[in-house]
């Protein structure tokens, strides 16, 4: 963060310090340029003006107030599911389950919502982010302990789940769980205008941008600040020095685990109570998934993912100008996520390469 | 941390500059009188549902002082509510069409009641008086179409078996299933209908499948009722079996194969809805309406419908153009032998309790659930 308080000038010792520092913000930012450099030429063999692409990128994501409402209410949900690939990472594991959590966390809040008809809206929004929180957080949990006690790849294990947990919720949305009311849209029953959470005050962004900063900046604070995160990272580092210097390895996978479910399935109770409002088949909308690229580009730490889910909200956010004034199809936004995610990681491999920045660090 | 969307920020403002004063000053000069956004849930060139409607979206381009805007694959989140909320803020859209069933409640709501100067006409049928006045909803009954098809589809068989591939077992496509079985049971009492449920509106592979299973059964004609039956379409052809279309007219995609089909006609219906807004009457509320309203219509017959076929589906057409047409009337039994609609009793499309259907009737072989 002094980064940019201190002139590098007045300090010949700075790049050498401060090389790490500088790195984690050079190669992105490199990376990121080179990939909208390719997409430019991609756009340009199409006939479009490459010039034209990124002003509309620009105007579309974070141009006007509206836009950037836009992007924040496009990354909300981002920063929570990117939590649940970022967390478990820290201990060596790859999950990219976080859209089942996000769809168990959203049926067992609703579910919840749905059983207290008259009980006063903060109960039931509380209530609401608890069972969202548990049931995401159990949902993990079962792959971090398929993966612990019974040797099962957690990565297979937790996207499966997806599907399982896809399948239940449709199950119990046009079976057990629906409204007799919504004849050609399977759904339950609402939760409720009252219930409702809504948008920070003077704007259109709703609370889960609040609760997905909070989150990741307690998961900074959890793995980079308490000696539980320096025990995962241990572990995650090498699990048998783990295990011979007395770390309860189990201990720290079930929790981390249940941690990163939670993260996904409050994303899934707040779009339920901020977005909409009973649960169907429209919550698996892939932000689960979506969120696992956020994590991938934000090398996995906390604090990172914030920047992230934003750039990648105001890509989704701009993608809809460039469908309109440029003609583009929708799956030039995809390609542009795509050569992003391959830029930024190949350049995993300059870091501690850059002469200039060499050093202690 | 913020830095990497910053220094991105600084190098699309400096090409932003660049182009400021070239492209699109303009661009802006040249603005059409109404610009009207058209949202699409799936890729505008499906072979079905959303191309049904961008087929229309281009008609009316071609209309004098109207800016078409078009935006493809919004889920049905609150990605629709800032899309029609973009289109309505950058665009300047006065009209916006959502065309996904889903896009109503509550998203377009919402909307609807935040911009009350702009109008909301949705796909789907939805609205009712406790929803806001600048909103309407708009739905064909696309089973009168099916029923033609289903006779067209009767004769043509050899073997009496014809499949559906169908996305949920929802009233609207139950309509459409027993539409096509009624229809095809005009022109061959002992036709029946198997019917293959996938699950979800965009499954190619469970469709390619269901289209195999079916033929593998000994259906040697097909239909469907999924966002986008192309894959069914080409499958089929290329199994040998014939097809009746969904949506749009398919026979491009199997000349030799494609009898007919239960398509929209929203090209029809788009002009028509400007001409209301402009004559100051306005586009109402709730607007229904099947073949004779010319919401729906049915695909020009391929070579391979017989003359009998041919016959016999326009009569009934022209029955439907003229009168009207009830296609289900008593007495009516479902596939359980349960009697749904006794003796003597017409159910005409308008009728609200068509809008809960959940049996399948007799001669068709499928369960909803």
């Amino acid at each position: 963060m002094e980064a940019v308080a201190i002139a590098p000038s007045a300090d010949p010792g700075f790049l050498q310090r401060h090389g790490a520092t500088i790195e984690y913000i050079l190669i992105p930012g490199a990376a990121l340029a080179g990939a909208l450099v390719v997409f430019g030429i991609f756009v340009a063999l199409f006939g479009k003006n490459p010039l034209d692409l990124y002003f509309y990128m620009y105007q579309g994501a974070f141009g006007t107030w509206f836009s950037w409402q836009n992007t924040l209410t496009r990354a909300a949900p981002l920063i929570l599911t990117a939590l649940c690939t970022a967390l478990p990472a820290q201990l060596g594991m790859v999950i990219i389950g976080g859209e089942g959590a996000l769809l168990i966390g959203a049926l067992s809040a609703t579910s919840i919502a749905l059983t207290m008809p008259s009980a006063p809206p903060l109960a039931v929004q509380c209530a609401m982010a608890a069972a969202g929180m548990i049931g995401g957080g159990l949902w993990i949990m079962l792959s971090g302990g398929l993966r612990q006690y019974r040797g099962v790849n957690e990565t297979i294990s937790s996207l499966l789940l997806v599907y399982i947990g896809l399948a239940i919720l449709n199950h119990l949305v046009e079976g057990a769980m629906r409204d007799p009311a919504s004849l050609n849209k399977p759904s339950t029953r609402e939760i409720g205008a009252a219930n409702m959470i809504g948008s920070i005050p003077g704007t259109d962004v709703h609370w889960g941008l609040v609760f997905g900063l909070i989150a990741a900046l307690a998961s900074y604070v959890l793995i980079y600040h308490t000696t539980f995160g320096f025990a995962a990272r241990v572990a995650g580092g090498n699990i048998r020095a783990a295990k011979i210097v007395g770390l309860s390895v189990g201990k720290l996978i079930m929790t981390v685990c249940f941690l990163a479910g939670a993260s996904a399935g409050l994303a899934g109770m707040v779009e339920v109570a901020a977005v909409q409002g009973r649960t169907n088949a429209n919550l698996a909308a892939g932000y689960g998934f979506t969120g696992i690229l956020v994590a991938f580009l934000s090398r996995q730490n906390p604090l990172a993912i914030i920047p992230v889910a934003i750039l990648l909200g105001g890509i989704g956010a701009s993608g809809g100008l460039l469908q309109r004034r440029l003609g583009l199809p929708d799956a030039s936004v995809q390609v542009l996520q795509g050569i992003i995610f391959v830029f930024v990681l190949a350049s995993d491999a300059v870091y501690g390469r850059i002469g200039f920045l060499k050093g202690k660090s | 941390m913020d830095f990497s969307s910053i220094s991105r920020r600084r190098l699309l403002q400096g090409s932003a500059a660049l182009t400021l004063g070239t492209a699109l000053g303009a661009r802006t000069a040249a603005a059409a009188d109404t610009t009207i956004g058209f949202i699409y849930v799936g890729s505008r060139d499906d072979y079905g549902y959303n191309q049904a409607h961008a087929q229309a979206a281009a008609a009316l381009k071609k209309m004098p002082g109207i800016k078409i805007v078009e935006e493809e694959k919004v889920p049905e989140t609150d990605a629709v509510e800032k899309t029609m909320e973009s289109m309505i803020n950058l665009d300047g859209a006065s009209l916006v069409f959502p065309t996904s069933y889903g896009y109503f409640s509550p998203h377009m709501i919402k909307m609807a009641n935040k911009y009350p100067k702009v109008r909301f006409e949705h796909c789907g049928g939805l609205w009712t008086d406790k929803d806001p006045k600048n909103a309407g909803s708009y739905f064909g009954y696309i089973d009168e179409a099916q029923y033609v098809s289903g006779i067209v589809a009767g004769y043509t068989s050899k073997t009496g078996k014809l499949g559906f591939v169908a996305a949920k077992p929802i009233p609207q496509v139950l309509r459409n299933i027993n539409a096509f079985t009624l229809g095809a049971k005009l022109a061959n009492p002992k036709a029946t209908t198997q019917v293959i449920f996938t699950g979800d509106w965009s499954m190619p592979v469970k469709e390619a499948e269901a289209t195999n299973s079916l033929i593998d059964q000994g259906v040697d004609v097909l239909t469907c009722h999924v966002d986008g039956p192309k894959t069914m379409v080409e499958n089929a052809a290329r199994r040998g079996a014939m097809v009746c279309g969904y949506h749009v007219n398919q026979s491009p995609l199997a000349p030799q194969a494609y009898l007919t089909g239960a398509e929209w006609n929203w090209e029809a219906l788009y002009p028509k809805f400007l001409k209301m807004i402009a004559s100051g009457e306005g586009i109402p509320n709730f607007y229904r309406g099947g073949l004779q309203e010319e919401i729906v219509k049915v695909s020009a017959y391929g070579p391979a419908v017989g003359e009998k076929a041919r016959k016999h589906a326009d009569e009934v057409k022209a029955k439907f153009l003229a009168t009207g047409l009830a296609v289900f009337k008593g007495p009516l039994m479902d596939n359980k032998g349960k009697t749904v609609i006794t003796a003597g009793t017409e159910r005409g499309q308008k009728d609200p309790e068509l809008e809960k259907m959940d049996y399948l009737v007799e001669g068709v072989i499928g369960a909803t659930s």
